[in-house]
């Protein structure tokens, strides 16, 4: 048998009620997901997807924050939901997060100070004082952070990359193994996100630390990450090792999507137009493909069953009755 | 010389806090010409929405305009009375503001809020409001059963394409859209960005396209302007903005920007943006700069013409 992942999501469902008296809805946020993060090397992954894909929701199961409708989150061949005491003390331990906004975990009353002596005191990281101050100042450096600029300071006073970069440093202080970040830089200005970007590849090589890097911008999930996870209103659609799955993506949808990614760069502009019409998408309980109305080779079968994720080469696979069956990669 | 349909010259525009004066635009001179799509990129806090709101004199207190000139089609906006700038606005200049697809109104129909755009600046019978509100919804891509919808039946593309309509509704010659494509699921923004370009075509209209985001500016403006704390440091065609940015800043900024083409490595920018309280003597970028020299903390540079319609504000050019 292989070594036991890391992390290993297998089925995983998430439902949320949305109302209606007798008869229930349900928004399925999460729907019948699974993969995998080895133990063996340290890899970025990326979960990919446009607003509403259920990768935040996604995120936030791994970390614990909501339950699954149903299927398991194995961390170290040990669901977490059935976790004791002891062993969730050890994956909040290990399974460290960042998210989208800064601000939003500093209380502005306290200097940065306090948000990275917490985590010292509450996992008795540090015998002594001495020991705090240098476990902090080794964090702040590793993430490219002087620490008299940030040492001593309220959290209004540093810019939105240093503090995004604060709770980087926070994570760092307990040295996970596994780093989830909700979309880290989306609210970074772009001179800055670089810095943090480098600072997260840094982790991976440094500390040996694999990253769940969860964001809707495809250029970012390229210059990042190992693998990807595409997502699409809650199903994968297409996954694998990023330089397959972005330079030649098999799924229609995802095709559609790395079509209409702006490029930086003016001699390769969109060329020709899209169809604007039937761009509109509709929610609720579906059977067939999530990309059926709009699909140009959508046929019968996709109608009827939910196509499975397929292995078409070593490392890509795709949930689509057509693309493994179009011999043309590209 | 041809007369530049939009000229801006050494705008000020600041904001009175209790702590002094915020400088957000401070002395920023750019051009848009008739049928361009003409982008302004720049950081968050860089001016570029005080800009557009300074051109149609939108600025609210605390914020106010200083000093400088903005002149359409030759006039000075400045010099307008209230009556005048007002039919003006919309006719001839429209805006469509940061975030406006929130703004619709939740309990009115898309069709009647198009037709109060048209309403509010021109006196139309109703017949022709609802012809006209058909006719843009077409335009823009979406099926006409809209026009009878609420806001909350549209997607946030839809909902983005029905602003669009109502700031064209009167084919003004000038469009200011701040930000119109932010929030956008990936697709949706490519299909609001195409209706953005083709207004250009069909109606013949310039769009001044305010954005952060550098992609969206190679791929349909055709000049920009790059501002840095409240200045325009660059200003040149996109092509040679990202094929040779001049200005330090320019520069940094195209080797911060990741793409699905190459897996090249990027550089960030250490240090952050000056206070605009109190901006830094010489170049505002001069504490960042990786070229800066000793002038640079002295003397601000002007905003210089090196080629034709190319413009850079930096000490390392000219002389």
């Amino acid at each position: 048998m292989a070594d036991t992942p890391l992390l290993e999501i297998k089925n995983l469902t998430k439902r949320f009620p949305l109302g209606g008296f007798l008869k229930k809805k349900y928004l399925t946020a999460v729907d019948n997901v699974s993969f995998e993060i080895p133990e063996d090397k340290p890899i970025i992954t990326t979960l990919a997807g446009e607003s509403g894909s259920g990768k935040t929701t996604l995120s936030r199961l791994i970390l614990g924050l909501i339950s699954p409708t149903s299927g398991e989150i194995k961390y170290r061949g040990k669901n977490i939901q059935e976790m004791l005491k002891r062993d969730r003390l050890t994956y909040i331990k290990e399974v460290q997060a960042v998210f989208q906004d800064p601000y939003e975990i500093y209380n502005p009353f306290y200097k940065v100070d306090r948000l990275l002596t917490t985590p010292i005191k509450k996992f008795k990281l540090a015998s002594h004082g001495q020991e705090t101050h240098k476990l902090i100042d080794d964090a702040l450096e590793a993430v490219g952070l002087t620490p008299e600029r940030v040492l001593g300071k309220y959290p209004h006073q540093l810019s939105g990359g240093e503090a995004q970069r604060v709770t980087i440093a926070r994570a760092l202080l307990t040295r996970p193994k596994l780093l989830v970040a909700d979309e880290p830089v989306s609210m970074v200005d772009m001179s800055l996100r670089a810095g943090i970007l480098n600072v997260l590849l840094d982790l991976k090589e440094k500390f040996g630390m694999s990253i769940l890097f969860v964001t809707h911008d495809l250029s970012v999930a390229y210059y990042l990450s190992d693998n990807i996870i595409m997502l699409n209103r809650g199903r994968i659609v297409e996954m694998g090792d990023v330089e397959k799955v972005i330079k030649t993506p098999l799924h229609p949808y995802v095709r559609v999507l790395m079509g209409s990614i702006p490029l930086p760069n003016p001699d390769h502009r969109w060329k020709e137009k899209i169809e604007l019409s039937g761009l509109e998408e509709q929610m609720g309980v579906r059977h067939g493909c999530i990309f059926l109305e709009r699909c140009p080779h959508a046929e019968e079968e996709c109608e009827g069953s939910m196509p499975e994720l397929i292995e078409v080469e070593p490392d890509h696979l795709v949930a689509c009755h057509y693309a493994p069956k179009s011999s043309d990669l590209e | 010389m041809t007369q530049h349909l939009l000229e801006v010259e050494d705008l000020r525009a600041y904001y009175k806090t209790p702590v002094g004066v915020v400088k957000a635009v401070d002395g920023a001179s750019v051009t848009v010409e008739k049928e361009e799509v003409f982008g302004v990129a720049g950081e968050s806090g860089c001016g570029k929405s005080t800009l557009a709101k300074a051109v149609l004199r939108l600025l609210k207190p605390p914020g106010y305009i200083h000093s400088g000139k903005i002149l359409f089609k030759g006039a000075d906006l400045l010099n307008l009375g209230e009556e005048d700038l007002r039919k003006l606005r919309w006719s001839q200049i429209s805006y469509i503001p940061q975030s406006s697809m929130n703004a619709l109104n939740p309990a009115m129909r898309i069709k009647d809020q198009i037709a109060d755009a048209i309403l509010a600046h021109e006196n139309w019978p109703k017949d022709k409001t609802e012809e006209r509100a058909a006719q843009l919804l077409k335009m823009v891509g979406l099926p006409e059963r809209c026009a009878r919808m609420y806001p909350h039946e549209l997607s946030g593309g839809m909902k983005q394409r029905s602003v669009i309509d109502m700031a064209i509704a009167l084919n003004p010659e000038l469009i200011i859209a701040d930000e119109p494509t932010t929030a956008l699921d990936v697709v949706i923004q490519r299909a609001v960005l195409q209706v953005i370009a083709g207004i250009k075509e069909r109606l013949g209209a310039s769009i001044m396209l305010i954005t952060h985001d550098m992609a969206v500016h190679a791929e349909i403006t055709d000049r920009m302007a790059v501002m840095y704390a409240g200045k325009v440091v660059e200003v040149g065609s996109t092509h040679d903005i990202f094929k040779n940015p001049l200005h330090p800043y320019s520069d940094a900024l195209m080797s911060a920007i990741p793409t699905i083409e190459e897996r090249r490595e990027l550089k960030g920018l250490s240090g952050r943006p000056p206070s605009l309280l109190n901006p830094p003597p010489g170049c505002r970028f001069h504490p960042r700069c990786p070229r800066a020299m000793e002038k640079c903390s002295r003397e601000d540079p002007m905003l210089q013409e090196l080629s034709p319609g190319r413009l850079v504000a930096c000490h390392l050019y000219g002389e």
